[in-house]
């Protein structure tokens, strides 16, 4: 208090309360005050200026499925094209623009931002705190991610879309072969993305780390936050490859860089090693979130503790380690030593094991557990039929032989869909109608639910495993039409029934979230009776997460007795005060005043914007669109006026 | 639709009888605890210790592909001299010095010493600065253009990574010396400080690997 000014002292006499501290049970004035000190401002310049992770996450996750929704229209345009043989509603050009903005939105724009997304606005709930570390660099990453995207689609919509492919390969996305700025406008996308997955990484092991609720130690961490935490540490190591292979690879364009050219001493493979580096890893960060919603979608519906738990987090934690060892499966057409390829055989074949115990302990959870087969629950067990197909065609994938025989050819494209939609949409999807509850207050009708899930589950098969059989009858990926006569016309047609029947599935859930949102059921703190600390406040949460926060001992807080302490007594109410804890144990350890909202991070996300699309025509634009960006960014960091006095009228040293 | 409200009204039956919110005085109290902490006990080391992880990935890699081209050319450098040894041992130097200001000014800003850390941070922010300069002499001396060939183009994309880093904290340095002469500062902004002086080692021990690829490398057979 000795620190504090003149005129703060003064105006701290004249409100005593301006410090006021939680009670337990908190009183009527605690909650009207935390909602006052919580909420994001109002006003259109309060809109962009929010940082609250409810309202990110919820723009995030709404943005994600803009993108999804983008993508599968892509998708829609091309089964339609390869209906027939010999279709010309779409030309060569064209449709190679088409699956390239299809790959890249479903991977960068949708699959691994979604997960983000979602935890975002959920693992700070679930580990009881008031918010998530770092809200502005959370807003921020927000907006770079939007405007990455629109600048994707902008291009798009101009005729410049990439097309060289969702992976780019040079020499065809080099200099030579792409002329022009379509790849330089995928180049840039990843920029974007791969700096907004990095923040929210570091914001998501941030939070997991330090602002767990007091008595969750790590091993009552719920298993969803640690596959968050698994998924960040991997995009750590991980999306650096992408961010320098890409911007290897626009020097190469721009500025007469030779990385990747042959002529003067570059190499193509080089390439190939850095995406894939990235790229086996990503597959895995889009998986890792899915297990997480599998685990908590199959604790509540089996209405018991997953079977397991220990195996199941060092599963995550093996699936990671091992997930950085399999790349070279991309590249067993290239020139790599037999030898070499052997070991990654052998890695390809050993992550089965991971991923196997945890569909064992789910399996042995449900077993024993008295189910209550929601719609949730239907999208997790729609997850065990096709992701162990999925899973079947890659241990295939992962041997030498085999993989060169249906290297690029439809058969790889079922396999991944097998993964990846078996793998990480569905658990989405079951997690959309698990936690619609919570952000909205109201339940989702389980009978479009069903007829959701049918159809998708149907349609997904009938789009999907006919193009095994194509891969085997030779039928290459990326073509825009083929011949008649082959045999491919008929599976080809079944593909497309199946992808009409997937739009039908996903216009059944749009309608079931609007109709919803408005006419649902009142869903109250905890429609499902599960066990973690997400539903333990109202839905949708006050602004400030809990009105105290709770006191954890063990792992499913909700579904165990409460002995005392159960509640925090003594944050502030009046500034935005959160509990930081230990690392391992949780123990309380500081107070923290976190900043308040601010314009800045939109506006430094609208500088650095500037910055990358200007790259993309002049390489000065890193130079003089970095004096926006650094006034920006200090401006973000000096402090409102009072803002110091208000922490200091709480603070005390360590 | 009926069965789903029974279900309903019966599963909140179930939460009226779990309620958490137990209305006793059994609270745990922290309205005791410290406002900041410095460390790893504080969320600012991890977002540093995050991005250290990050850029010293992309360091490794960078590193790698280095390796990985000198690997499929006959000749390294490819037709040319190595780079000048003069400006980038001399800047050498100067980073290992700038660890002493650096240290001396992390351990005054844990002890909230705003007397010390206003010159430290001043001291700091010449030896950023000289570096810089000394930088851009080293990129004359280098011997090569990075649109000459590829061992050209991933030399300039190294020493272009760590400038990009230095700049960075330098910049970073300056705007916390200007808030620290200009407002009166809260716990948080010493806990910048320390975690700011973090950075910078980074910045130093990443330049040495560095220092020995870019200089040294092409000098060894």
């Amino acid at each position: 208090m000795s620190r504090l000014s003149e005129p703060a002292q003064a105006a701290l006499r004249r409100d005593p309360e301006l410090t006021r501290r939680n009670a337990v049970p908190p009183s009527a004035a605690d909650r009207a005050a935390l909602e006052a000190t919580w909420r994001d401002p109002p006003g259109l310049v309060g809109w962009l200026s929010a940082v609250n992770h409810k309202a990110i996450g919820l723009r995030f996750i709404v943005t994600a499925f803009g993108f999804f929704a983008a993508g599968g229209l892509l998708a829609a345009l091309m089964r339609v094209q390869l209906a027939r043989p010999n279709s010309t509603l779409i030309g060569p050009d064209l449709y190679n623009q088409v699956f390239t903005m299809h790959g890249t939105t479903m991977m960068f724009l949708f699959a691994v931002p979604v997960m983000q997304a979602m935890a975002t606005y959920l693992v700070p709930l679930m580990l009881g705190a008031r918010s998530i570390a770092f809200p502005r660099m959370n807003a921020f990453a927000y907006w770079i991610y939007l405007f990455g995207g629109l600048m994707l689609y902008g291009a798009f919509a101009l005729n410049i879309g990439p097309d060289a492919g969702w992976f780019a390969y040079v020499p065809l996305a080099g200099p030579d072969y792409s002329p022009g700025k379509r790849v330089d406008f995928w180049a840039q996308m990843i920029t974007f993305t791969e700096l907004s997955g990095l923040l929210s990484a570091i914001i998501l092991v941030t939070t997991i780390f330090k602002l767990r609720a007091v008595g969750m130690s790590l091993n009552r961490l719920p298993l969803f936050a640690w596959a968050m935490l698994v998924t960040s540490f991997m995009v750590m190591f991980a999306m650096p490859a992408v961010m320098l292979a890409s911007t290897a690879l626009i020097m190469d364009r721009l500025i007469g860089t030779h990385f990747y050219n042959p002529g003067d001493g570059g190499d193509a493979l080089l390439w190939q090693h850095l995406f894939w580096f990235f790229g086996h890893p990503e597959v895995y960060f889009i998986f890792i979130p899915g297990l997480g919603f599998m685990s908590a979608i199959i604790a509540t519906f089996a209405r018991r503790p997953i079977f397991g738990y220990s195996a199941m987090v060092l599963a995550l934690i093996a699936t990671a380690f091992l997930s950085f060892g399999l790349w070279v499966h991309h590249m067993f057409a290239t020139n790599l030593p037999e030898l070499g390829k052997g070991f990654f055989t052998a890695m390809s074949l050993m992550i089965a094991i991971p991923s196997a115990v945890q569909i064992f302990c789910w399996i042995a959870t449900l077993w024993t557990g008295r189910l209550n087969l929601k719609t949730p629950l239907l999208f997790a067990l729609g997850f065990f039929a096709i992701l162990v197909l999925g899973g079947l065609t890659g241990v295939m994938l992962g041997m030498v032989p085999l993989d060169l025989q249906v290297h690029d050819s439809y058969f790889v494209v079922a396999h991944l869909h097998y993964v990846l939609i078996g793998g990480a949409v569905f658990p989405l999807l079951g997690a959309v109608y698990y936690w619609f509850p919570k952000f909205s207050g109201r339940l989702m009708s389980e009978r479009l639910g069903r007829w959701n899930f049918w159809l998708l589950f149907v349609g997904f098969n009938v789009a999907f495993f006919p193009m095994h059989l194509l891969g085997m009858r030779g039928m290459p990926r990326r073509v825009y039409t083929y011949p008649s006569g082959l045999g491919w016309d008929t599976p080809n047609l079944i593909a497309t029934i199946g992808a009409v029947t997937i739009a039908l599935s996903m216009l059944v859930l749009l309608f079931n979230l609007a109709r919803s949102l408005r006419h649902g059921t009142p869903a109250g703190a905890n429609p499902w009776g599960a066990g973690t600390l997400e539903w333990a406040t109202a839905s949708p949460p006050p602004a400030a997460n809990f009105d105290a926060l709770p006191v954890v001992h063990g792992r499913e807080p909700l579904w165990q007795p409460w002995p005392q302490p159960t509640q925090v007594r003594g944050l502030a109410v009046r500034q935005r005060e959160v509990l930081v804890t230990t690392v391992l144990d949780a123990q309380p350890d500081h107070r923290l005043v976190f900043p308040e909202p601010s314009i800045w991070p939109f506006v430094s996300a609208l500088a650095t914007t500037v910055l990358f699309i200007g790259s993309i025509f002049t390489p000065w634009a890193v130079v003089w669109g970095a004096i926006p960006v650094g006034i920006a960014l200090s401006l973000w960091f000096w402090p409102k006026p009072g803002e110091t006095e208000r922490e200091l009228m709480l603070e005390k040293s360590p | 639709m009926t069965l789903l409200k029974s279900q309903h009204e019966a599963m909140r039956q179930r939460e009226r009888a779990q309620q958490w919110v137990r209305h006793d005085s059994a609270a745990l109290d922290v309205a005791d605890l410290p406002s900041f902490a410095f460390s790893h006990r504080s969320v600012m080391w991890w977002a540093t210790a995050g991005m250290m992880a990050i850029e010293g990935v992309v360091f490794a890699l960078a590193v790698m592909t280095y390796f990985y081209l000198r690997s499929h050319s006959a000749a390294w450098p490819m037709g040319g001299r190595p780079p000048d040894l003069r400006w980038g041992t001399l800047n050498t130097l100067i980073l290992l010095a700038s660890l002493l200001p650096n240290q001396w000014t992390k351990r005054a800003a844990e002890q909230l010493d705003l007397g010390k850390v206003r010159i430290g941070l001043l001291l700091c922010l010449a030896f950023g600065i000289a570096f810089i300069i000394v930088r851009g002499f080293e990129f004359t001396a280098l011997n090569c253009r990075w649109d000459d060939n590829a061992y050209g183009s991933i030399v300039w994309t190294l020493l272009g990574l760590h400038t990009l880093h230095l700049v960075t904290d330098v910049l970073d340095t300056g705007v916390l010396s200007a808030l620290m002469l200009t407002e009166l500062p809260d716990g948080r902004r010493f806990v910048d400080i320390s975690e700011n002086a973090l950075y910078w080692y980074f910045v130093v021990l990443t330049w040495l690997p560095l220092y020995a690829v870019v200089y040294w490398a092409p000098r060894s057979v």
